[in-house]
C-alpha cells in the first residue's frame, strides 16, 4: 500500500479529478494549502506596505492506493495537473503501514478501495 | 418616457405658476418645493448604494481569487464616473444641443445651479436633477461588470468604463431624455431607465462577453459562487436602493412616485417568487441565487413601467419577466455559447427589453394620466414606438460598444494573461487578497 501525496495547482483541480475518475481512482481526501517552490510568490501591498514572496494557494490530494494502482494515479494526476509552467506542483509517494475502514472494521488493502 | 410626462407637469406647474402671478402680481415663477428636493436627494442616495450593492451581488458569485476585483471594479466606477459626470458627463447627456448630443455648455457645472431648471424639474433645485441622474450614470457602466468578471485588465476596465459612459451612455440619455432628444420627442414611454440604463448595459454586457471571450476552463467546469451570502446582501441593497431609481424618478414626493414604490416591490416579489418556483420545478429545489436573480429581474423590468402600469399589471410583469430571465441564463446562453460570468445580459438585458415591451402592453392613463395607454389599453401605437426605442438602443450599443474594445484591444489589451487569470484578478491586478488563510 501506498499513500500518494500531491501538491498541485488549484485551478488544475477539476482536471486532475476528472483524470483520476478515467483510471477508476474514486477516494480521494482534498485540502488547501499554502505553499512556496520554486515559483515565486506573489508581492501583496497594504497601505503602501510591501510584503513580498507571500506563499500562494495550493491544493493537497491525499490518495491511499494499493501497489497495482500507484502508476495509474501517478500519471492520473500528471496528466491533469500539468501545465508546464513553474508551479504546477510535486507528487509525493510513501509506503503505507496500514489502513482501517471504521465501518466494518476492515483492515490493510481490503480497506483501501 | 417620463420626461414626456415630467414636461407635461412641469408644464402644469408653470400654468399654475403663471396664473398665481395674474393673480396675485410678484409670485415667483417657480419655486423649491422642500418636500420634492428631500425626496430626489434621498432617492439620489439610495440609487448610490445600488452600485455597492452590485459589487456585492456580483462578488459573491465570482470565485474568491477574483472578489476584490469586482468590489473595485464598482467602487472605482463610482469614483471616475462621479467625476466624469460633474466635468462633462452630465452637459453631453442634458444640455441643449442637438438631437443626437447634449452641449458642452454645462462643463464643470457651469450654469447648473440651485435655481429649479423647468425643462427637466420645476420644483427641486437643478443640481438635485443632476446629482440624482449622476447616480444613474454610474450604476449603468458598472452592471456591464457582470459581463467581463474575472477575466479584464484593470487598466482596460479604466478606459473601458470612461469611454462608454462618454459614447455610449451619454448620447443614449441625451436621446431619451435630454431636450430635443429625438427618442424623447418621439415619445416612447420609459419611466426610470429601462431603455437607458438596463438595455443599454444588458446589450453592453453581451458585447463583452463575446468579445472579451469565455473564462479559461469555464467550459467545462461550473464555477461555483465563492459566497452566496454576500449576493443576497447585495440585492437587498439593490432591491432597497430601487425605490430610489424608481419612485425617485417621479421627481417628486407626489402620488406618481407612490404607485412607482408599490409597483417596484410588487414586481420584484412576484419575480422571486416565480424564479424560485421554477427552480422547484424544473430542478427540484428552490434555489438562494434564482430567489435572488428572480428579484433583480423583476425589478429591472419594472423599471420603464413604474410610473405608468397599476398593480396587478405589475405582477404579470414580475412573474413572467423570471421566465423570461431564467430561459435566457439557463438555455439561450449555453446554446450561443458566450461567457456571460454573471449573466448581466441575461437579466439586465432581457429583463430590460421585457420590461420595455410590458410598457407597451400594460400602460394606462387610468394609473398616470400624464403617460399613455399601452397595447391592452387599446392604443397599439405606443407598443411600435416601445419596439423602436429598443431596436434602436440596442443596435447603437451593440456597434458602440463593440468598437470601443476593438480600439482598446489594439492599444492595451483587454483580457489578462492565462496565468494572471489562473492566480485571479485580485493578487494580478491590485495586490491584495480578499481572505487570508492563516489567521
Amino acid at each position: 500500500m501506498k499513500l500518494i501525496i500531491a501538491v498541485i495547482q488549484p485551478h488544475r483541480l477539476e482536471q486532475v479529478k476528472e483524470e483520476l475518475y478515467k483510471e477508476d481512482v474514486n477516494l480521494i481526501t482534498v485540502s488547501e494549502v499554502l505553499g512556496h517552490g520554486r515559483q515565486k510568490g506573489v508581492t501583496e501591498v497594504y497601505r503602501g506596505v510591501k510584503e513580498t514572496g507571500n506563499l500562494l494557494r495550493k491544493i493537497r490530494l491525499e490518495i491511499a492506493v494499493n501497489e497495482d494502482f500507484v502508476e495509474r494515479t501517478i500519471s492520473a494526476i500528471t496528466r491533469g495537473a500539468k501545465t508546464g509552467k513553474t508551479g504546477d506542483g510535486k507528487i509525493f509517494i510513501m509506503d503505507l503501514p496500514g489502513c482501517v475502514r471504521i465501518r466494518t472494521g476492515e483492515r490493510g488493502s481490503e480497506a483501501i478501495g | 418616457m417620463f420626461f414626456s410626462v415630467r414636461n407635461l407637469i412641469v408644464f402644469s406647474v408653470f400654468l399654475l405658476a403663471s396664473s398665481a402671478i395674474c393673480f396675485a402680481g410678484d409670485a415667483p415663477a417657480v419655486s423649491i418645493d422642500s418636500g420634492d428636493t428631500a425626496w430626489v436627494l434621498i432617492s439620489a442616495a439610495l440609487v448610490m448604494l445600488m452600485t455597492p450593492g452590485l459589487a456585492f451581488f456580483y462578488g459573491g458569485l465570482v470565485r474568491r481569487k477574483n472578489y476584490l476585483s469586482i468590489l473595485m471594479q464598482c467602487f472605482l466606477a463610482m469614483a471616475l464616473l462621479s467625476v466624469q459626470w460633474v466635468l462633462f458627463g452630465y452637459s453631453l447627456s442634458f444640455a441643449p444641443g442637438t438631437s443626437w448630443i447634449g452641449g458642452i455648455q454645462w462643463f464643470c457645472l457651469r450654469g447648473v445651479g440651485l435655481e429649479p431648471y423647468t425643462d427637466y424639474a420645476a420644483t427641486i433645485p437643478h443640481q438635485a436633477f443632476m446629482i440624482f441622474q449622476g447616480m444613474f450614470a454610474i450604476i449603468t457602466p458598472a452592471l456591464i461588470i457582470g459581463a467581463f468578471a474575472e477575466r479584464m485588465k484593470f487598466s482596460a476596465f479604466m478606459i473601458f468604463t470612461l469611454l462608454w459612459a462618454t459614447f455610449i451612455y451619454d448620447p443614449v440619455a441625451h436621446w431619451v431624455w435630454g431636450v430635443g432628444g429625438w427618442l424623447r420627442n418621439l415619445g416612447a414611454l420609459d419611466f426610470a431607465g429601462g431603455t437607458v440604463v438596463h438595455i443599454n448595459a444588458g446589450i453592453a454586457a453581451l458585447v463583452s462577453a463575446i468579445v472579451v471571450g469565455k473564462r479559461t476552463c469555464c467550459d467545462k467546469y461550473t464555477i461555483a459562487p465563492h459566497n452566496l451570502p454576500f449576493s443576497v446582501l447585495g440585492a437587498a441593497l439593490l432591491w432597497f436602493g430601487w425605490f430610489g431609481f424608481n419612485a425617485g424618478s417621479a421627481l417628486g414626493a407626489n402620488g406618481i412616485a407612490v404607485n412607482a414604490f408599490v409597483v417596484t416591490n410588487t414586481a420584484a416579489a412576484a419575480a422571486a417568487l416565480s424564479w424560485a418556483l421554477i427552480d422547484w420545478i424544473i430542478n427540484g429545489k428552490p434555489t438562494m441565487l434564482g430567489t435572488i436573480s428572480g428579484a433583480v429581474a423583476g425589478l429591472v423590468a419594472i423599471t420603464p413601467a413604474a410610473g405608468y402600469v397599476g398593480t396587478g399589471s405589475a405582477i404579470v410583469i414580475g412573474l413572467l419577466s423570471s421566465v423570461f430571465c431564467f430561459v435566457a441564463v439557463t438555455t439561450i446562453k449555453h446554446k450561443l455559447g458566450y461567457d456571460d460570468s454573471l449573466d448581466a445580459f441575461g437579466v439586465h438585458g432581457v429583463g430590460g427589453i421585457w420590461g420595455a415591451l410590458a410598457t407597451g402592453l400594460f400602460a394606462s392613463k387610468a394609473v398616470n394620466p400624464l403617460g399613455a395607454d399601452g397595447l391592452f389599453f387599446g392604443n397599439a401605437h405606443t407598443f411600435v414606438v416601445q419596439l423602436g426605442a429598443i431596436a434602436v438602443t440596442a443596435v447603437y450599443a451593440f456597434l458602440g460598444t463593440l468598437i470601443l474594445y476593438k480600439i482598446i484591444d489594439v492599444v492595451i489589451g483587454i483580457r489578462v494573461t492565462e496565468e494572471d487569470e489562473a492566480i485571479g484578478l485580485d493578487l494580478t491586478q491590485h495586490n491584495e487578497r480578499a481572505y487570508t488563510m492563516l489567521e
